[in-house]
This record gives structure tokens, C-alpha cells and sequence, in this order.
């Protein structure tokens, strides 16, 4: 894919909500949260992630995907085909937009693993997560011009070369409803700008945006290929999708505990724990050592349970929290959460290493896993 | 008195009407519904009363020099950045690296204030920057300071600490003082503690009642709590770095 776009150095904006009753918006708030930051990024990458907008193919995966030419396209349709069961595909709906070139081809496909392939004869059946984690590994690695932007349920990244506005209009999300939205501003500083390098990272519904730098890239990587993830878009912040599945899908730990292996406190805070906490977050940093994510971060993760902050351990990037009634704002800045809620309940400085967790009522996250069925 | 509507304003018009209202001989100036806009009253070099609604954006009163700034709402990052004179006041909390390089003027925060504020103050003869912040700071509080008086009163904490980790790391010249106790554990290697002698307590009057005008706060209340002093033990730990 393309990489002639420069480079010049500086920060990025990151913004994201959550509706934890379930309540859909459009896209339109935000765009206007993120384009207020808009002095933070400098037109190399935007993007966003759009929880609960397929509740018409709430039990398919909805693969979006980027390619550089028809032959990259013909290539992957073939491999999908191959592997799934297509119920809908379509190009992603796109307006023009000035400032916006070069898009590639983009498309959707909302599908299911086939069972056959589930099940190959001598070997332990795989789950339709595992699948679809190992599908889109290989077409990233495997298939010349051809990208996953985002491969969950019921939620889709979107996501470009442009001021992050800009990338919203050009994928016209205010047309979607969704009852989360994250989204990216991007300055990149180490790693190119390019459609497929923007923000968020994703694997299923995990997406992750991200200002910063992951020092610990290579360790972060090397440990991610043990489990069968390939780091292959260019940019440091893809390490941390695959983490959080790994450590939350795949091994089970709790959203606290994830953090808390990623952003892990320092030896000398864990010494002065009690016994029971120190044990354990001893044998957490053990276990977890190349999970840890060193340098400057902040992020906010999405998946279909809910949202996410974590700074890095020093606070080396910005990050502000609010809550107004049921919905829990992130940002970069606090007036990016002003901007589209004027007077919230709580406004607080996220701390170091403290992770925000704002996870769907119990009762809305049923409603939303049982959309396709109903 | 000029007042402008900033409301979805880019931050580059904003500040160039203050500009020129300044250079047009106004004096007072309100700005309303102003959200995230930067480096408001940098560039503005003289005695100008400047009233914000809303929440200023980072670098607040960057290389400011003269202007007074009340804020009625929060602060973000970078407030008084580098400021050689005048005065911010925030009626609300602020953000993280406030206050950093600053070399003379004041920054009065009401609430609570983020990771390395104060970090690399300094001070020259009669040029001394006061930052005081109300409620509690994070780490590295003071990280490398160099001279000027940064205070810490920790208002309606509960049970949060007074500073986070690290405070004074490196510090090299000037004085904080702490209202209340703190944690042997949160202090860095290059700061001890100290008595307060009779000019602290004249100094601290001084400062805190200025500041307790400003944000209608009982200066007697808040002197009724003992202060902690906190002195560099070390100085200028460089100055051999370039000279041998």
C-alpha cells in the first residue's frame, strides 16, 4: 500500500463514548468531539470505531476491508469465499470530500465461518473467534493490497488518510447509529501514514486508538507471534488489539487485571501492597512481562462490552474522563468532551496506569448480542 | 470593554482579535463560550484584564507577559508555560505540566492539578514565578525546579495524598510548601524537609491572601493547617557537567 505521505513529527487525538444503557446516536457528536482537536493531528490518519451500527447482521462477522487494486480484491473475496459464508457484501458507502484522495477500494462483508473449515478432520475443532483472528491474520500478511480494517459483530472501523472530520464525512457516519464511537486523530511521528496504518487497530471487536509511542513494540510483537498473531500494518499501536484479546478473550482476565499486565505498577508501588495483592501482582508481571507496554501512551479500547482508558504508568499523554447520566465520555482534551456535552455530572483527570472501565449495563448488552436472533 | 463570542472561534482568530483590540488601546476584554482554544494571552504584552468563560486549551498564557487571565471553568494542559509576568487565575481544576519553565507572574488554581507541575520553575533577582494550586498534585510535582515558590494546600482531599510520587526530584533551587504531612515515600532523593521560620510564615501570608482574594477562600482557615517546607539539597547539579 501507499507510503509516500511524509512524515512530520507531533501529538494525536483520541475521543470515544459510551451510551451504557444501549442507546443509539449517529456519528455526527463524535465527529464534532474529535474535530475540535483537530490542531492535534495533521491530516496523515483519522479513523473510528462504531459499536451496535449492524444490528441487522448482529450474528455475522462484519469484515471491513481496504484494498489497493480489483486483483487484491478478486484475491480476497476468493479467500473469504473460501472460508465463509457470505450473507452480504457491498463497497462501503463513501461521499467525496476534498482532502480526501487516494482511497482505496473499500468494502464489507458480513459473514460466518463455514463449518467444514471449522472442523478439519484430525485437528481440535477451532471457535469462530479463533477462525476469524487466524483469517484475517493471513490476509494481512498473505494477500498483496489487501487490509482488514476492522472484523467484529455488530461494529465497524472506519478509517483513513485525511483530518479525522474529513475520514467521518467520507464514510458518512452520520448515517450510522451506534451506542459507542471512538475515534483517532493521528500525527504520526515513527511509522508512515497510510489507509491501512491509521486508527483504530481492531482484531473482532477489539479496536484500539491510540497517542503515543509502544517502546516495547518488538518484545510486544515477538510475544504476540507465539500465540499466532502477525503484526503486519506498520504501526506500533496494532499490538495492543491483539493483547487485549489475547489477555481478555483468550485467557479470561478481567478488564483490571488486563490493564494492570499491560500498564503494570512499578516494583517499588507492588512492594508496599499487601501480601495477597503483592502476590499477585507479582506473579502477574511475571507471567505477563512482554505484555508490559512501555513508553508514552494513552488509549481507549473498545470492544462490544464497552470502553476502556489506560495512560501509561508516568502519565506521559493527556487524558480526561466525564460521565453524564448513563454515558461515559474519553479524551485527549476535556473540551473535545464539552464540545458535545456541555455540562457533565463529573469531569476528572485520568490517573497513571489507572484504567476508566465503562462497560454496557448488563441488561443493553443482552439486547445487543440478541439483535440477530430476535 | 470588549467582549467576544468565541464559540466554534479557531484559535488563531481568537487570540489575533484580542491582539488588536490590545494594540487599539482596550483594556478589559470577556470572552464567552470559549472550548479548547490555545495559547490564549500569549504574545500580549501588556496589563490587560482578560475574563474566560468555558475551558481555555492547552498552553493557557504561554510566554505570557503582563495580561491577567481569570478563568471561570477548568484549565487543561500547559497553563502558564514559560510565563515571564502577569497572572492566571482557574476557578476549577487544570491539567498536567503547568507552570513549566515558568520565570516570574503567578498561576492560582482552585482544584486539583495534574503530573509535573512546576517542573523547571526558575527564578532571577526580582523575577519570581508563585504557582499555588488548591487541591492535590500528582507525580513529579517540582521535578527539577529551579528557583520560585510553588504551593500545594490539598483542599478537600479526603483521603488522597497531598502529591504524588516523585515530588521534587531534582529540584535545585527555590521553595514548596505543602499544607499538611507528607509521605517520606513521595519525596525525591534531591529535597528534604524544613522548619518553617517566621519569614515562610510572612511569605506564605503574603501569597495566600492574594490568592484567597482572588478565589474567595478564608486565608485564616487555610493558615491554621501546618505547612510542610521542601528544600533542594543539592545545588545547581550540572554546573560540572560542561566544565571539566
Amino acid at each position: 500500500m501507499q507510503e509516500n505521505y511524509g512524515r512530520i513529527p507531533s501529538g494525536c487525538a483520541i475521543s470515544g463514548f459510551i451510551n451504557r444503557d444501549g442507546r443509539r446516536v449517529s456519528g455526527e457528536s463524535i465527529i464534532q468531539s474529535i474535530a475540535l482537536m483537530h490542531d492535534r493531528s495533521n491530516g496523515l490518519g483519522g479513523g473510528f470505531a462504531a459499536y451496535g451500527i449492524y444490528p441487522q447482521f448482529a450474528e455475522e462477522y462484519a469484515l471491513h476491508l481496504m484494498y489497493d487494486s480489483e486483483r487484491s480484491r478478486e484475491e480476497c473475496e476468493h479467500f473469504i469465499a473460501d472460508r465463509f459464508t457470505v450473507r452480504h457484501a457491498e463497497p462501503i458507502p463513501t461521499r467525496h470530500v476534498p482532502g480526501i484522495e487516494d482511497a482505496p477500494l473499500l468494502w464489507r462483508y458480513f459473514v460466518r465461518p463455514r463449518e467444514d473449515r471449522l472442523h478439519l478432520p484430525g485437528r481440535r475443532p477451532l471457535s469462530e473467534d479463533d477462525f476469524t483472528v487466524a483469517a484475517v491474520m493471513a490476509i494481512n500478511e498473505g494477500i498483496e493490497g489487501a487490509y482488514v480494517a476492522s472484523s467484529g459483530k455488530n461494529m465497524g472501523a472506519f478509517k483513513g488518510v485525511g483530518f479525522p472530520e474529513e475520514i467521518g464525512r467520507f464514510y458518512r457516519l452520520e448515517e450510522y447509529e451506534g451506542y459507542m464511537w471512538i475515534a483517532h486523530g493521528r500525527f504520526p511521528t515513527n511509522t508512515p501514514g497510510w489507509w491501512g496504518g491509521a486508527h483504530p487497530f481492531t482484531i473482532l471487536d477489539w479496536s484500539v486508538v491510540h497517542n503515543g509511542e509502544i517502546s516495547s513494540y518488538g518484545i510486544n510483537k515477538r510475544y504476540l507471534e507465539m500465540f499466532g498473531y502477525r503484526c503486519a500494518l506498520q504501526t506500533d499501536t496494532e499490538v495492543v488489539a491483539y493483547l487485549f484479546d489475547l489477555l481478555e478473550r483468550r485467557h479470561g482476565l478481567p478488564f483490571p487485571l488486563v490493564c494492570a499486565a499491560l500498564a503494570a505498577p512499578f516494583w517499588q508501588e507492588i512492594d508496599e501492597l499487601p501480601e495477597e495483592e503483592r502476590e499477585a501482582l507479582t506473579a502477574l508481571r511475571q507471567v505477563y512481562g512482554s505484555a508490559l507496554l512501555n513508553g508514552p501512551f494513552s488509549i481507549i479500547v473498545g470492544s462490544r462490552r464497552g470502553m476502556v482508558g489506560l495512560n501509561d504508568r508516568i502519565k506521559l499523554r493527556p487524558m480526561v474522563a466525564a460521565v453524564s447520566g448513563d454515558t461515559v465520555y474519553l479524551a485527549s482534551e476535556e473540551s473535545a468532551i464539552i464540545e458535545i456535552c456541555p455540562q457533565p455530572d463529573r469531569v476528572w483527570l485520568v490517573r497513571a496506569g489507572e484504567p476508566v472501565v465503562a462497560e454496557l449495563y448488563a441488561q443493553a448488552a443482552e439486547k445487543a448480542r440478541n439483535k440477530g436472533a430476535a | 470593554m470588549l467582549k467576544i463570542d468565541a464559540r466554534g472561534m479557531h484559535y488563531r482568530e481568537l487570540n489575533r482579535r484580542i491582539k488588536e483590540a490590545v494594540a487599539a488601546g482596550e483594556r478589559e476584554l470577556i470572552l464567552e463560550n470559549v472550548n479548547g482554544q490555545r495559547y490564549l494571552g500569549t504574545g500580549v504584552n501588556a496589563p490587560v484584564r482578560i475574563e474566560v468563560y468555558g475551558v481555555p486549551g492547552n498552553d493557557l498564557g504561554a510566554f505570557m507577559d503582563g495580561p491577567s487571565i481569570f478563568v471561570c471553568g477548568n484549565g487543561q494542559d500547559g497553563a502558564a508555560n514559560t510565563m515571564n509576568s502577569g497572572k492566571i487565575v482557574i476557578r476549577g481544576h487544570a491539567g498536567d505540566v503547568l507552570g513549566y519553565g515558568m520565570r516570574g507572574g503567578k498561576l492560582h488554581i482552585l482544584g486539583d492539578v495534574g503530573y509535573r507541575v512546576g517542573i523547571h520553575m526558575k527564578a532571577y533577582k526580582k523575577q519570581i514565578p508563585v504557582l499555588i494550586a488548591g487541591g492535590t498534585a500528582r507525580d513529579f510535582c517540582g521535578e527539577y525546579m529551579a528557583g520560585g515558590i510553588l504551593i500545594v494546600l490539598g483542599l478537600e482531599r479526603g483521603q488522597q495524598p497531598l502529591v504524588g510520587d516523585y515530588c521534587g526530584t531534582g529540584m535545585h533551587g527555590g521553595v514548596m510548601y505543602l499544607r499538611g504531612e507528607v509521605d517520606p515515600r513521595h519525596l525525591g532523593r534531591e529535597v528534604a524537609v524544613r522548619p518553617l521560620e517566621e519569614e515562610d510564615l510572612a511569605l506564605l501570608r503574603e501569597h495566600l491572601g492574594e490568592y484567597c482574594s482572588d478565589l474567595g477562600l478564608d486565608l485564616e482557615e487555610i493558615m491554621a493547617e501546618p505547612f510542610t517546607k521542601l528544600v533542594p539539597v543539592s545545588s545547581r547539579p550540572y554546573g560540572n557537567l560542561y566544565a571539566y
